[in-house]
């Protein structure tokens, strides 16, 4: 099955849910990143249950944030 | 030791976000090619806090797809420390989660000399990037 993943035509084992793409792109925290499916942004709980389907568009992207708080 | 080249009108771009939305942190991301960058991005500081910015997943998306049809790279992510150093603190260690990226952190902690600093942060360890202000006498080596 062939997936667009972040811009690049990736091809994967039929059947993947979100969170397996997730890990088979390597992503140490998964809980840490925004996922957007064929255009609109994924709920997190979502990422479980969506299996992916041929020529599905997956962006992901890690949050990006920090501050000059003082823990 | 890594470096940024950033445009003299970039740069200002971005000290003047940070001082028009002072004390609030302002965010956004450097893009260009190799060393040298070409585009800024302001983004929307979701926390609107004077001690913590979070970008808005909508905004990256969107600039993370502008950026690549441009043919650049995403060089740099920077925000602004209002009120401290230009140095990471522990929060900025631990939500540096984006990897190959430069760092950036402009301080106004010195009204009349901010500062820009650039790190490389990686798995909570802290390197410093050298950051060159091109078509400019200002130097912000660090």
């Amino acid at each position: 099955m062939n997936l667009v993943v972040n811009g690049k035509e990736t091809n994967i084992t039929d059947g993947l849910t979100v969170s397996q793409l997730l890990v088979q792109e390597n992503v140490k925290m998964p809980d840490m990143v925004s996922v957007e499916l064929n255009g609109q942004i994924l709920k997190r709980t979502k990422f479980e249950e969506t299996t992916l389907k041929d020529d599905d568009k997956v962006e992901f992207i890690y949050f990006m944030g920090g501050g000059s708080v003082v823990n | 030791m890594l470096k940024l080249e950033i445009p003299a009108y970039v740069f200002e771009q971005m000290l003047e976000q940070a001082k028009a939305q002072a004390p609030i942190e302002v965010c956004g991301i450097l893009a260009g090619n190799g060393s040298k960058v070409e585009k800024l991005y302001k983004m929307t500081n979701a926390d609107n806090s004077s001690n913590r910015f979070m970008m808005e997943p909508k905004e990256q998306f969107a600039v993370v797809k502008d950026i690549r049809s441009a043919g650049l790279e995403m060089l740099a992510i920077y925000h602004s420390h209002p009120e401290t150093p230009a140095r990471p603190s522990a929060e900025d260690i631990r939500l540096a989660l984006t990897a190959n990226v430069i760092y950036l952190i402009v301080s106004l902690q010195d009204a009349n000399a901010p500062a820009v600093k650039g790190f490389l942060l990686e798995d909570g360890n802290v390197a410093k990037v050298s950051v060159k202000i091109s078509d400019s006498e200002t130097s912000c080596d660090s």
